[in-house]
């Protein structure tokens, strides 16, 4: 049997419970169904995969599941320390018992995708798959044939949402590899505002595969922060596409930090499609072992006085394997628009490789595009610099890789983020960097 | 505690130091003058241990120990220290990182356990306050966007908080107005210890006149042409360097 047939196989045993679904969703599965048939995973023949080798997720056999069990006292310990509205999903399934929407202000719908389609479905079946359709990958239609939960955020115009919204995503150590197709939709209306933090982790050992999709949808003027942030761990892996559209003077800010998977594959596509809209596509990736880190973001400039900035940061060890493609396609008449992209690497073993590729399509005359990469070793002065202090070369080099992921997470704003991020790369840099105790020392100081 | 004897240092093939001795006992303030291209920098950076500077003859001891066998931060363990003309700035490296870092390296070598987080803390802000500097700046990446005066009071900021045995300043008045040459005096004048030595290496006299050494050096074309107590300092103010390169040595 071929690998896609023992994929698509699974499908039958959902077909009792999918008994009864709006006819639109069949529909879809169907076409996602025989779109996943057509194309088959990707192999290293297709441009966008050339990098990326799929095998670990083709030749393994996922199977379904329907439990969301997860101890309190385990999850308590992987949740983000943030007083947040939060769904929660275990392997892909949603749980109550891990989530907490009591204190949702009005004009804020968060649900989890299920209870959403029970209530009602032709206000999902709209906006769902108008922006990333089977066509866009494999991946995307095999979610499409697959989906049965995830979240849905809708945001009235002009709602300020006062907390971050959390869609945690937890992965479990199961007996046998499990897979889920989580979609994901968000709806801000004109002038709203919200931050929405989608955190993969999991047990020590879970080996299972995620594959979202993800459509944002930014009315004029609404103001969306979006984390991703996979610390997932090391045997898990995980395939996302988000794919956003951006009316006039909508503002993205996106923040796509890896530092856990055996293999990770992010798109990130933005439709600037208004005057004024802006993306900012802030990355950042730590590889060790054999992971595999793959970040592919594209900018659409479909209209005038547009603006992306893009600015990603890899640090590879061991024998990890990073991949960044950033590619700008500039309309014919879009013109006055700006787009900046920087992509640095810094490889700390010899065995390491990152694959690097800004790509512009610029068909308009009055631009401004700028684009760099640099893959490299670390300052050798600043290493002097700090053994002058008497810091050995060892904590020297892991400090001053700590600052290269630090340049990234200035940025971020929430210190429950930005500090977890630190501290949980202190921690995978070698140990007899001794960082974590400094890092928590600042943490501290923070706090005083 | 530090010898220097007959130093002679080459740098890209010219020869820099041309046989320089010097002798400092703990308890003395030693300041070493000179005109531009004596030696004075490349003197700081071969103690220092940076790359690029041959020593071809002579030696340094600290304490007995032969300097120049020591890694850069054996040294820095030692007790030490250099204050650099032009600190390097290092992004992202938090200055509260590089302080603890530092200050745990110099227990550990003396077989000191790391500092407790509260007694660090409380070290931290007692300096940074005697520098009168801000708390906020421990959050800051060393010496990024710092000003001149800046940079230099963080120097003097390192060597309160590790306490070094030798306290080397190189140029540390350079681009200093007043205001910021008082603190960063007042910093120097607090290391004063009959347990301590301190070198300065300057251009100029005016930093004397805040901090008054024991012994001045006067370093022309590599070598120490001339040495003398305070008032030595304020003879080359008035005369400048030519006299002395023109009487014969001392």
């Amino acid at each position: 049997m071929s690998d896609v047939q023992r994929f698509l196989d699974r499908l039958n045993e959902r077909s009792e419970a999918r008994r009864g679904e709006p006819t639109w969703i069949a529909a879809r599965r169907q076409a996602g169904a025989a779109r996943f048939e057509a194309m088959g995973f990707p192999d290293r023949r297709v441009e966008e995969w050339k990098y990326t080798d799929v095998r670990a997720i083709s030749r393994t056999d996922f199977q379904l599941t329907g439990s969301a069990e997860f101890s309190q006292a385990s999850a308590a310990a992987l949740t983000l320390p943030l007083d947040a509205h939060r769904l929660t999903f275990v392997d892909g399934v949603f749980s109550s018992a891990l989530s907490d929407l009591s204190e949702l202000p009005g004009g804020v719908q968060v649900q989890p995708l299920s209870q959403a389609l029970e209530e009602n479905h032709e206000a999902v079946g709209g906006p769902l798959g108008r922006l990333t359709g089977v066509e866009f990958s494999a991946f995307s239609a095999l979610n499409t044939a697959f989906f049965e939960e995830g979240a849905l955020v809708r945001l009235a115009p002009g709602t300020v949402v006062d907390k971050p919204i959390v869609l945690q995503f937890l992965s479990r150590a199961n007996e046998a590899p499990v897979m889920s197709h989580p979609r994901i939709l968000i709806e801000a209306g004109g002038r709203s505002q919200a931050t929405v933090i989608e955190h993969h982790v999991g047990e020590e050992g879970a080996a299972n595969f995620t594959n979202l999709v993800e459509e944002v949808m930014l009315d004029r003027g609404a103001n969306l922060t979006h984390y991703k942030l996979v610390e997932s761990p090391e045997q898990d892996l995980h395939v996302a596409s988000i794919h956003v559209e951006q009316c006039r003077d909508a503002q993205f800010t996106s923040f796509n930090i890896t530092l856990g998977g055996g293999l990770v594959r992010n798109d990130l596509v933005s439709d600037l499609n208004g005057q004024g809209a802006e993306v900012t596509f802030n990355g950042l990736f730590y590889g060790q072992n054999r992971q595999h880190v793959d970040n592919h973001t594209l900018a659409n400039h479909n209209a005038p006085h547009t603006f992306s900035h893009e600015n990603y940061k890899g640090i590879l060890d061991d024998r990890a394997h990073g991949v960044f493609n950033g590619k700008v396609i500039v309309k014919r008449d879009s013109q006055k628009i700006e787009a900046d992209q920087s992509n640095a690497n810094l490889l700390l073993s010899d065995r390491a490789q990152i694959d690097t590729k800004p790509e512009l399509e610029i068909y308009a005359d009055d631009v401004k595009c700028s684009h760099g990469a640099t893959t490299g070793q670390l300052d050798e002065e600043a290493v002097f610099a700090l053994r002058t202090r008497g810091l050995d070369e060892a904590t020297a080099r892991g400090l001053l890789t700590l600052a290269f992921a630090g340049e990234v997470m200035d940025q971020v704003n929430l210190d429950a983020v930005s500090e977890r991020v630190e501290l949980t790369v202190a921690g995978k840099l070698p140990e007899r960097f001794h960082l974590a105790g400094l890092v928590e020392a600042a943490v501290a100081l923070n706090e005083d | 505690m530090l010898e220097v004897k007959d130093l002679h240092v080459t740098v890209e093939g010219s020869e820099i130091l041309k046989g320089l001795t010097l002798s400092i006992q703990p308890g003395e303030v030693h300041a070493i003058m000179g005109p531009n291209g004596a030696g004075k920098s490349t003197l700081s950076a071969v103690i220092a241990g940076k790359d690029g500077y041959e020593v071809t003859a002579g030696s340094i001891t600290f304490e007995g120990k032969d300097v120049l066998e020591m890694e850069i931060e054996e040294r820095a363990q030692a007790g030490l220290l250099l204050g650099f003309q032009y600190p390097v700035e290092i992004p992202g490296v938090k200055n509260i990182y590089l302080l603890k870092a530092a200050l745990n390296a110099q227990r550990e070598a003396r077989g000191e356990g790391e500092i407790p987080a509260p007694e660090f803390m409380k070290l931290i802000k007692e300096k940074v306050s005697f520098m009168k500097m801000d708390n906020s700046f421990l959050q800051r990446a060393v010496n990024e966007g710092f000003s001149g005066g800046e940079k230099k009071r963080n120097e003097i900021l390192q060597m309160l908080v590790l306490q070094p045995k030798l306290a080397m300043l190189d140029e540390i008045d350079s681009g200093l107005d007043i205001d910021a040459m008082k603190v960063v005096a007042d910093g120097v004048n607090s290391l004063r210890s009959e347990d301590r030595g301190i070198l300065l290496v300057t251009h100029y006299q005016r930093l004397l006149d805040y901090i008054v050494p024991d012994h001045v050096h006067v370093l022309v074309n590599g070598r120490i042409v001339k040495s003398g107590g305070a008032e030595l300092a304020h003879e080359l103010e008035s005369r400048g360097y030519d006299w002395v390169v023109e009487e014969p040595a001392a």
